[in-house]
């Protein structure tokens, strides 16, 4: 039997603006499997952003119900959903959202004091991880120091500081130029092939494709379709060419 | 790795770590908590001259003195003036103003840093209690040097109407003299305007950190200021 990381049903989520209400998701029912490397691609405005945000317990749905390892995530107290962003789910955003007032360093090791790390250990883990993605010589710079590239190279260290099960990126590589885009995504699979960790990327990025075990297709708050790895790659090798 | 055990609840950090974390945040953005403290400086600095100036023209008026160069204007009468309390409510409602205006600011500008640090764990009453610390140092040292402030140029303003005379006079202590009033005292005066600046800090800059705090983590990054 499969073993199912996340799991969403009829997942409905609306805005209310003044009197209008806008519907972002419109019943959502997915499942993903540990280990996958899944990709929720639809234009924007098509709600894979907002459906990103249930799935890492950044918002609630107003209607359904998500499950993550098996828990409903709406009857966890507020202490156990911090302790679920802390130690479940890592998270890399297209606008990086690092702590400008922390070095490199001091982002990673954030999520290790909130999960009560001591000191040393923590150093030690932020130092391992940021000499992983490549900033060994760079840790002690604040984020304004560093180009985009390697700003979410800190995001991605930062992501792993509590070896989550589940990485949950936004747009990784929205806000990145083509040759550091494809830096980042070979580095995110790599923790998906040699750490097992559950990949989830909210992206219009077709270059993640490729690296895809399964796309979700979202449109007007629904999944369109669900697409393999096997139909995918001959996709690629049309949009390869251009 | 974690494979579906019950999600455990998350742990309070120590009072010395938000301590820290809260130092930390001020020395860095030293430049923009200068700012901010430098609006309840003000702010605490108009409040406490003018009150002091009230002090000191009222204990110099029952000493006998008189201004020497107010002599028309209302020495006949004792006690404060409407004027003079025209004046202290409006120093009082613009350091109000400005000390809320100035923490509201400084808050809203970090609602993506308050969104992300839930991101990775933080809890609602930790967010909260570091804005409270931050705001209560920038508070207390804002409005002590306001206070300072505000008290010199009092007793230069003082210096200058009743000169010298206005040292053996000074209304340093609380005193009630015999028409039955109250004369706080430019000391007392000092003191609440340092509590005053304080609490305006603290409930200006806690009161948004909770209700970011309270929003999901979502919501507060999507927040633009």
């Amino acid at each position: 039997m499969a073993d199912i990381v996340v799991k969403t049903e009829d997942v409905v989520k609306e805005y209310r603006m003044g009197s209008n209400v806008l519907r972002a998701l419109d019943g959502i029912n997915i499942e993903i499997e540990r280990g996958e490397y899944i990709s929720l691609m639809g234009p924007s405005g098509s709600g894979k952003s907002t459906l990103f945000n249930m799935i890492g317990a950044l918002d609630t749905p107003t209607e359904g119900q998500v499950y993550i390892d098996g828990q409903n995530m709406s009857q966890l107290s507020q202490r156990q959903i911090a302790a679920f962003r802390c130690h479940r789910v890592g998270y890399i955003f297209q606008s990086y959202n690092l702590l400008h007032v922390r070095s490199a360093h001091g982002n990673v090791t954030l999520p290790m004091i909130f999960a009560g790390i001591p000191e040393k250990r923590r150093n030690e883990k932020a130092e391992e991880l940021l000499d992983m993605v490549g900033l060994g010589d760079r840790m002690y710079h604040l984020p304004d120091e560093l180009s985009g590239g390697q700003r979410q190279r800190v995001a991605i260290a930062r992501a792993l500081a509590n070896d989550p099960s589940i990485v949950l990126a936004d747009e990784p590589t929205a806000n990145l130029d083509t040759v550091i885009g494809r830096e980042i995504i070979d580095l995110i699979k790599s923790l998906n092939e040699e750490q097992g960790v559950t990949i989830i990327s909210a992206t219009h990025d077709l270059k993640m494709l490729d690296v895809s075990d399964r796309i979700v297709d979202i449109r007007d708050g629904l999944v369109e379709r669900i697409r393999n790895r096997e139909d995918i790659e001959i996709e690629v090798g049309e949009v390869g060419g251009h | 790795m974690q494979q579906r055990t019950p999600i455990e609840e998350q742990i309070d950090l120590p009072f010395m770590e938000s301590l820290r974390i809260s130092f930390q945040s001020l020395k860095i953005r030293f430049g923009r908590s200068i700012i901010t403290t430098a609006g309840i400086t003000l702010g605490i600095a108009f409040l406490v001259s003018v009150w002091t100036n009230n002090e000191i023209g009222l204990a110099l008026q029952e000493s006998g003195r008189q201004s020497t160069i107010n002599t028309f204007e209302e020495t006949t009468e004792k006690g404060i003036s409407t004027k003079d309390i025209w004046l202290i409510v409006m120093s009082l409602i613009v350091c109000v103003v400005g000390i809320a205006n100035s923490m509201l600011m400084a808050v809203t500008e970090r609602f993506r840093e308050i969104g992300t640090m839930k991101c990775l764990g933080a809890l609602d009453g930790f967010v909260v209690r570091l804005f409270l610390l931050e705001s209560g140092f920038q508070g207390f040292s804002g409005a002590l040097i306001g206070a300072l402030i505000g008290t010199l140029g009092a007793v230069l303003l003082g210096l200058k109407d009743y000169g010298l005379d206005l040292f053996f006079y000074f209304p340093l202590l609380p005193a009630q003299p015999e028409d039955g009033t109250m004369r706080l005292g430019v000391l007392v005066v000092i003191l609440l305007g340092c509590c005053l600046g304080m609490i305006l800090a603290v409930i200006g800059s806690s009161f948004p950190a909770w209700r970011a705090a309270k929003l999901p983590p979502a919501e507060a990054m999507r927040t633009e200021v």
